[in-house]
């Protein structure tokens, strides 16, 4: 009797054991699919599409697969910390101190595309592009221009009938580059804003609602007369959104384009130095058909890699993706790098290091 | 032949000796003691993570994370009470909401309600419970907050004169308080009903006959036969709708505005803890962000347990006093 007890817990045993067993081949199952991925990576959300659009066209002319997960760029920059993906993406720079705690060693960042973010508003009986400057830009999103026929925006916009109504303010409520970039851009071109609110992937706003993703503001500024907001130019285009003209630092007033963004890098790259890390900001640039508002988006490699193999399929992408890619980009609405950057960027990538000796 | 039924008479004793056996038993227990434990051991695990998580931010923030209602990521503050109070107004405003309504379904439903009726009508209550919350988070968008902001809100504000109240003070933009409150109703709605209507039928025949018997009419013989009897178990409905609400992360970002600031306007827009950590979690790179976030989910935790501790003390209470 005790004895059939205590085979049955045994029968039992295995058979749970088993239960395991095949639970982790069925993993390592699908491990082995996704080793037949070539190359993995992970981060921002925002050059997603452009990203994706390339990953697919790459492996149909080379047969290399790519796999890539839009997490954000911080758990891009996590991962990559980590070393659990060959390569992140991030909208906003990594700082030195994230920089220092990367596993791997130096970090490189890649420009790829740049992106911009525009001013989007819902105003009853506007129809041609608000003119704002930074200073009023500044105002609207601190609460201290709280009225749409406030004369700092009347006397911009002559000869546009604008309500007596309130300004509702529509910001970001999750931590996002789309935030990072119009705050950087603040910062940069309104002394104040820097001192009051600073910058961030999530600033603490003074005023109005939050709302998640760029499709909850424009959602929102949609359905709220009075309403103001910031949204990425991509969206905007293919949305139809109204957008404002913003002052640059020429002091002409720009409407959003894709030219204008790729202009903005041009402006800034001129006076770049030759050993840059190209963790730059190029909002505010200099330039008659810059547009203010922009940003780049970055791959991040390690400069050092440890697996020749990958090393290589990596820097054949980013070489590919840095002169076939780039002509994409303008298709989905993202402004590719001035061609002579691009062409210094290679230079950089050319410097990454294969030995995985340190 | 004699071999034959030897052997048949050997299969019976064998299956006798089997059926007598504890063997079968003890596989069951041990199968189900193993489930049984299984799931405390998970809810003590993930206790166990997140507080081992959010304890770097505890150690430097101490308790000021969820008394200080100073949250500013850039500047390293991070003091959640807006977030904690959100997430006890909202879900408070969803239960003066359905509560009322869940009971009132239920009672219909097993009361009054004609046998054609039943079945739809319940089957289709259920269905709230089936719909994902980001699809109540668009019709909260396109639907609910508009309504609210053109026809709701202007009636408690200039209708009822109620705008000179702190209550219904404010600018009435939509997202708010009141389009958080509204869509956790709607979504704990289901929970309580279905829990109600169950509780309610199964109240035994007699005692609603005793009631009629002594003369009570239908509406006497509810409010003090039915009712009284389930009450426990309505209690245990409604805490699970306010679990729901408690814990509900996405339709909620989506209507409320997403606004670190306590207001005591339902017309303010306000946060939630879960939203909070929805909203930052993906994009938090620096240290200390993420265990201010993880101790958010902790105090979440924590706000949990204890909504759930006052629900059992209530169900105790009230059977006790029936007992007596």
């Amino acid at each position: 009797m005790r004895a059939l007890k205590v085979t049955a817990l045994m029968l039992l045993a295995v058979a749970c054991a088993k239960e395991n067993a095949s639970n982790s081949n069925t993993a390592s199952s699908t491990a082995t699919t996704s080793g037949s991925v070539d190359l993995t990576g992970a981060g921002a959300t925002f050059p997603y599409p452009i990203y994706s659009k390339w990953f697919s066209d790459y492996a149909a002319q080379k047969g290399v697969k790519i796999n890539y997960q839009s997490i954000g760029s911080g758990g891009g920059i996590r991962q990559l910390s980590e070393e659990t993906v060959d390569f992140g993406a991030s909208d906003s720079p990594m700082s030195d101190d994230e920089m220092s705690k990367a596993k791997g060693g130096p970090v490189l960042h890649i420009p790829t595309v740049l992106g911009a973010d525009v001013v989007t508003y819902n105003v009853p009986g506007v129809t041609a592009p608000l003119k704002l400057t930074p200073e009023v830009i500044a105002g609207i999103f601190s609460g201290n221009i709280k009225k749409w026929n406030d004369t700092r925006i009347a006397s911009l916009n002559s000869g546009v009938t604008l309500p007596s109504s309130d300004i509702l303010v529509v910001h970001r409520s999750d931590g996002s580059g789309t935030t990072y970039i119009f705050t950087d851009y603040l910062s940069t071109a309104v002394p104040s804003w820097k001192a009051s609110i600073g910058k961030g992937k999530e600033v603490k706003w003074p005023v109005g609602i939050g709302a998640k993703g760029n499709e909850g503001v424009a959602g929102q500024v949609k359905q709220t007369p009075g309403a103001i907001g910031y949204v990425e130019l991509a969206y905007a285009k293919q949305n139809n959104l109204p957008i404002a003209a913003v002052r640059n630092q020429a002091g002409q007033f720009v409407v959003a384009s894709v030219a204008g963004v790729t202009a903005a890098a041009a402006g800034v790259a001129k006076s770049l130095p030759e050993n840059t890390d190209y963790r730059l900001s190029i909002v505010n640039a200099p330039g008659a058909d810059s547009y203010p508002i922009s940003s780049f988006t970055w791959l991040l490699v390690y400069k050092q890699q440890k697996d020749a193999a990958k090393g290589q399929k990596l820097v054949d992408f980013l070489n590919w993706a840095l002169t076939e890619g780039e002509q994409s980009a303008s298709s989905l609405d993202y402004a590719p790098l001035p061609t002579d950057m691009a062409a210094k960027v290679k230079a950089r990538v050319a410097t990454v290091s294969l030995s995985g000796a340190k | 032949m004699t071999s034959l039924s030897a052997q048949w008479l050997d299969r019976d004793r064998r299956r006798l000796i089997l059926e007598q056996s504890a063997i079968p038993d003890t596989i069951y227990g041990i199968l189900t003691a193993a489930c049984a434990l299984f799931i405390p051991a998970l809810v003590i695990a993930i206790a166990v993570a997140i507080f081992a998580a959010a304890w770097p931010a505890f150690a430097k923030l101490g308790l000021s994370i969820v008394t200080s209602s100073d949250w500013d990521v850039a500047a390293g503050h991070f003091g959640a009470a807006p977030a904690v109070f959100g997430t006890l107004v909202s879900s408070a405003i969803a239960l003066v909401i359905a509560t009322p309504l869940a009971i009132g379904v239920a009672i219909f439903l097993s009361e009054f309600s004609p046998a054609w009726l039943r079945q739809p009508v319940g089957f289709l209550v259920d269905l709230l419970a089936a719909i994902p919350s980001v699809v109540y988070g668009l019709w909260g968008i396109f639907v609910l907050i508009p309504l609210l902001r053109e026809h709701v809100m202007p009636f408690f504000r200039d209708t009822l004169h109620l705008g000179s109240t702190p209550f219904f003070s404010g600018a009435a933009y939509g997202p708010s308080m009141l389009a958080a409150g509204v869509i956790l109703a709607i979504m704990a709605l289901p929970y309580i009903s279905a829990v109600s209507r169950e509780v309610l039928m199964a109240v035994p025949r007699s005692q609603r006959e005793a009631a009629l018997a002594l003369g009570a009419t239908r509406w006497e013989m509810i409010r003090d036969a039915v009712v009284p009897y389930a009450r426990s178990g309505i209690i245990g409905g409604i805490m699970l709708g306010l679990g729901r609400a408690l814990g509900e992360t996405m339709a909620v970002t989506m209507v409320i505005g997403n606004r670190p600031e306590i207001s005591a306007s339902l017309l303010a827009p306000g946060y939630t803890m879960a939203s909070l950590i929805a909203n930052e979690f993906s994009e938090a790179t620096n240290d200390l962000h993420l265990s201010a976030l993880m101790a958010v989910g902790a105090a979440l935790f924590v706000i949990t347990l204890i909504v759930n501790g006052i629900a059992r003390w209530l169900v105790w209470s009230v059977s006790r006093a029936r007992a007596k």
